[in-house]
């Protein structure tokens, strides 16, 4: 006799499995859990300490994880104005997140040089790294960068996460259907 | 040591060449030479009792000569006098003799003002940039040097552009006019 797996209604498991595909599966489960690398560089750094601490509190967007090694970001929040002195190293450190990844660009200065137009200062740090989301202000206040941060979250969102992040995955997927 | 100002100014012009005495609300400015800088330094802290040294920075006059100046405060904390020193330094010869030896303190100021004016402190234990990276080419607080900076290149260090500056530098004007003509507008470079 060969074997067959039993394929029925179960009704202890009713309630509990959600139907869904594995795209929106995992962009929920990635823009609930964003661990930022705090690039703090200028006063808006101060802004983005405050959005951490009670009264703002990142934790209710899940961004509570601040990881100081990029190896562990999901999104870099780069928080004030940028140097050239400053830039390859945030550069260095971009490099060094894992994919997938994310950049929100918080404050004029990071967006664009702000006030600083001067020889020092890099015009927005755009020319180096690619930027989802630009917060306007100087500095924006903590509501700004929640409201930031929930741009992006609905950016994931609309992330086709699977197909553009695991090509090798679903070629061999494929291959070894055929 | 120095009750007052004008005791420690006359210890000073007894000793060494004072090419130019300078009063301005209540600041005393003396212009010296620039090669009795380091004794006139010396004796200011050790006879005259100038134990702080304030600050100590650069000045480009751009289209003058000599170019440059160095300018040094000084503070008396046992009666609380301000003293102002300043030496000229032309762009030929940009050799100052270091005072960081004298005050610990302006060993990073002379690290500044040779980082933005290129003034060579002799004798400083570690002269190199201090806010720009080591190996940018200019001198950036100079005159001749442009707000929106200069190209350069430095693999893996660093780079720089010039910046967009859109009709701008905007600056502001002295005048005794009103708001609308003293704020900061775009203005032609003369």
């Amino acid at each position: 006799m060969p074997e067959t797996s039993p394929v029925a209604y179960d009704s202890k498991i009713e309630g509990n499995v959600i139907i869904t595909q594995l795209d929106a599966a995992m962009n929920w489960m990635r823009k609930n859990s964003l661990w930022p690398m705090p690039m703090g560089l200028a006063c808006c750094a101060i802004e983005l300490m405050a959005a951490g601490a009670s009264r703002f509190d990142i934790a209710r967007f899940g961004a509570e994880v601040m990881r100081f090694s990029p190896r562990q970001s999901d999104v870099m929040i780069v928080a004030g104005t940028v140097t050239y002195k400053m830039a390859l190293a945030v550069k260095r450190i971009w490099d060094q997140m894992p994919e997938p990844k994310w950049c929100i660009a918080m404050g004029a200065c990071a967006s664009s040089g702000g006030m600083y137009r001067s020889y020092a200062v890099l015009q927005g740090i755009d020319q180096l790294i690619p930027v989802d989301v630009y917060i306007s202000g100087c500095p924006p206040r903590p509501e700004a960068l929640l409201e930031g941060l929930m741009k992006l979250q609905r950016k994931i969102e609309t992330e086709p996460a699977l197909r553009e992040q695991k090509r090798e995955l679903i070629a061999s997927l494929s291959d070894s259907a055929n | 040591m120095a009750a007052s100002l004008s005791t420690a100014v006359s210890a000073i012009s007894g000793k060494f060449k004072v090419l130019k005495k300078t009063e301005f609300r209540g600041e005393t400015t003396l212009q010296v030479e620039r090669a009795e800088i380091k004794e006139l330094a010396r004796f200011c802290k050790e006879q005259l009792g100038f134990t702080y040294l304030v600050d100590l920075s650069g000045v480009d006059n751009f289209g003058e000569e000599p170019r440059f100046e160095v300018v040094y405060e000084l503070y008396h904390f046992a009666d609380g006098l301000y003293l102002r020193l300043k030496i000229s330094v032309s762009e030929d010869e940009l050799e100052v003799p270091t005072v960081s030896d004298l005050w610990a303190t302006a060993d990073w100021h002379e690290r500044e003002a040779y980082d933005m004016y290129g003034i060579q402190f002799a004798g400083h234990p570690e002269l190199k940039r201090i806010l720009m990276w080591e190996g940018y080419p200019f001198y950036p607080l100079r005159k001749d040097f442009p707000l929106a900076g200069r190209p350069s290149e430095m693999p893996d260090v660093a780079f720089s552009k010039p910046a967009p500056l859109a009709g701008g530098p905007f600056v502001t004007v002295p005048s005794t006019e009103t708001t609308k003509d003293r704020e900061p507008r775009s203005r032609e470079i003369v």
